[in-house]
């Protein structure tokens, strides 16, 4: 009976002593509210659509997070207007080459001048535009967007900065684990060690039953590097730096597009008569078929694309929603439940993050194993 | 859909595509090969020696069947041997026993020869001695003849009766 008392006996106390945290955090939350919203109007003045209210500034700063962005920006404080960060070179290539530091942009307050040309970047999309000393950027009427030219760029952006450092990272743990080989007499040490279960997975699980025995070693290189390439950068979207690679659709773009070559350009002939001449249906069926096909050659890479894009920019979305919720509840039980709900959707993203990069490993090795499949004898029978 | 092919980059692609592909040649180069030969290697070898303990395990089963093969090799030939020693020695002794009453039993005849061929001899010479001695008897007795006649007569009668009496 002493035992049970006890924890019965610190949960109410520990209720009483909520109850004026409660009712300090609402006041607080009003005070706050007004300050901020005075805190902007001051701020407002330097550009037209800065968010006024705490909702849509969580909304804005996360929609600024999906985006690319020319700076390296960790957090900022929007009272002081400071941020904490670092800008990153601005490459562009109109009429001729510009390099300069995206510093020069002030993080879109200013407009930035390389060779008598003008440069600035939008507010909405984080895209640099080509304007006139003052920075004007005309817009169109129906759909908002600049009509104002766009250069080349080629800046290296955040995301080029992080898939780089992705790069440099796999580069250095996948040469020293095959170092530790040779020194070590063909057993793994080292860091990189932790990464051989994963490679003998996707030779063992993916590449081999997808593929077949005979062609697997062709796409083992393209498997593996994509299968950490993602995986990784799922991972660092994680991180509270802000990165989020995977999540853009220019990076699932180009991985799917490479898929969608290498299945195409390593084609046999089998695979392209199963597309436009399908074996073992009716003729008038085969002409209705080719067109179907020939269309789910385009599809299945589209839909690796998209895939992987929704899923990680859901994630983040979903993610950064209820992190900013605590700050829109400021109050110590809301604000703790929506800690831990992010908690739990965190540990889901790291799911997630393993999942995708194996499920656009696997979905490559299925369309490589459809695009050098051998003929099948059973079928050649019967015509 | 345009929200999507707007966020479309290009520089960003150019940038990604250059680093995933030469990502992509530098790991096969220095990563991926080494380490998938290094795990193929090293599997093989797992599976040889598996292969090889296994081989060793039926040698060693053979060569222990072998073993005991030999041994009962050995021991049917030694009983074998003792076998022959056994029956060799039982001829032998039967053998000799057989010579050896084939010998005396030949020993026995030569005995029973030379007694008979002595026998034969002693009574010859008995024959030719009685005939000496009826010779010299006859002699005798022709001189006593010659000198007696009475006497001669009775040496005669005499002598006959001894004869008889013999």
């Amino acid at each position: 009976m002493v035992i049970s008392n006890k924890p019965l006996r610190f949960i109410l106390v520990a209720l009483v002593a909520c109850l004026p945290v409660i009712g300090f955090a609402n006041s607080e939350k009003d005070a706050a509210h007004t300050q901020t919203e005075v805190a902007h109007e001051a701020a407002a003045e330097g550009h037209h659509a800065e968010p006024t209210d705490v909702k849509s500034k969580i909304k804005g700063f996360i929609g600024h997070h999906v985006l690319d962005s020319h700076d390296f920006t960790l957090t900022q404080d929007d009272e002081t207007g400071k941020y904490y960060g670092f800008p990153l070179p601005v490459i562009i290539w109109d009429n001729g080459l510009h390099i300069f530091s995206s510093s020069k942009f002030n993080h879109g307050h200013a407009v930035a001048e390389s060779n008598g040309n003008y440069y600035v970047i939008n507010h909405h999309d984080g895209k640099i535009y080509k304007t006139d000393a003052a920075g004007t950027i005309t817009e169109d009427e129906k759909t908002g967007h600049p009509t104002n030219v766009r250069p080349l760029d080629f800046s290296i952006t955040k995301t080029v900065l992080s898939i780089f450092v992705a790069a440099i990272l796999m580069f250095w743990l996948f040469t020293s684990l095959a170092k530790s080989y040779a020194k070590n007499g063909g057993i793994a040490s080292g860091v990189g060690r932790i990464f051989e279960p994963l490679v003998v997975f996707i030779r063992d699980e993916v590449a081999i039953p997808n593929i077949g025995e005979k062609h697997y070693r062709r796409y083992m290189s393209y498997l593996l590097t994509i299968f950490f390439f993602v995986l990784f950068l799922n991972i660092f979207g994680l991180t509270p730096l802000g990165i989020n690679a995977t999540g853009n659709l220019t990076i699932t773009f180009s991985l799917a597009i490479i898929t969608f070559l290498i299945t195409n350009l390593t084609a046999n002939k089998n695979y392209w008569g199963h597309i436009f001449w399908m074996p073992g249906v009716p003729k008038p069926m085969r002409i209705i078929l080719a067109p179907i096909e020939l269309l789910g050659v385009f599809i299945k890479p589209f839909s690796l694309m998209i895939r992987l894009y929704a899923n990680i920019f859901a994630g983040h979305i979903v993610l950064m929603s209820i992190i900013g919720l605590m700050f829109i509840f400021k109050s110590w039980i809301g604000s703790s439940l929506s800690f831990g709900l992010s908690f739990a959707l965190s540990i889901l993203e790291i799911l997630v993050a393993f999942l995708q990069a194996y499920i656009f490993t696997m979905l490559s090795a299925l369309y490589f194993g459809s695009a050098v499949e051998e003929h099948h004898h059973e079928e050649e029978g019967h015509h | 859909m345009e929200k999507l092919i707007n966020q479309f980059e290009f520089g960003l692609f150019f940038w990604q595509v250059l680093i995933f592909v030469g990502l992509i040649f530098l790991l096969k180069k220095f990563a991926w090969k080494p380490i998938l030969d290094a795990v193929n290697d090293r599997e093989q070898g797992i599976k040889d020696a598996l292969l090889s303990a296994e081989n060793a395990r039926k040698e060693m089963e053979n060569l222990q069947a072998d073993n005991q093969r030999i041994l009962n090799e050995a021991r049917a030939e030694r009983d074998a041997m003792l076998k022959e020693a056994r029956e060799m020695k039982e001829k032998l002794i039967a053998d000799s026993k057989n010579e050896a009453q084939a010998q005396g039993q030949k020993m026995i005849e030569q005995a029973k020869a030379a007694i008979e061929s002595e026998k034969n001899a002693a009574m010859a010479e008995l024959k030719s001695q009685v005939s000496t001695l009826s010779l010299s008897i006859a002699e005798k007795l022709l001189k006593e003849e010659l000198s007696n006649k009475e006497s001669q007569t009775k040496l005669v009668e005499k002598m006959l009766g001894d004869v008889k009496l013999n």
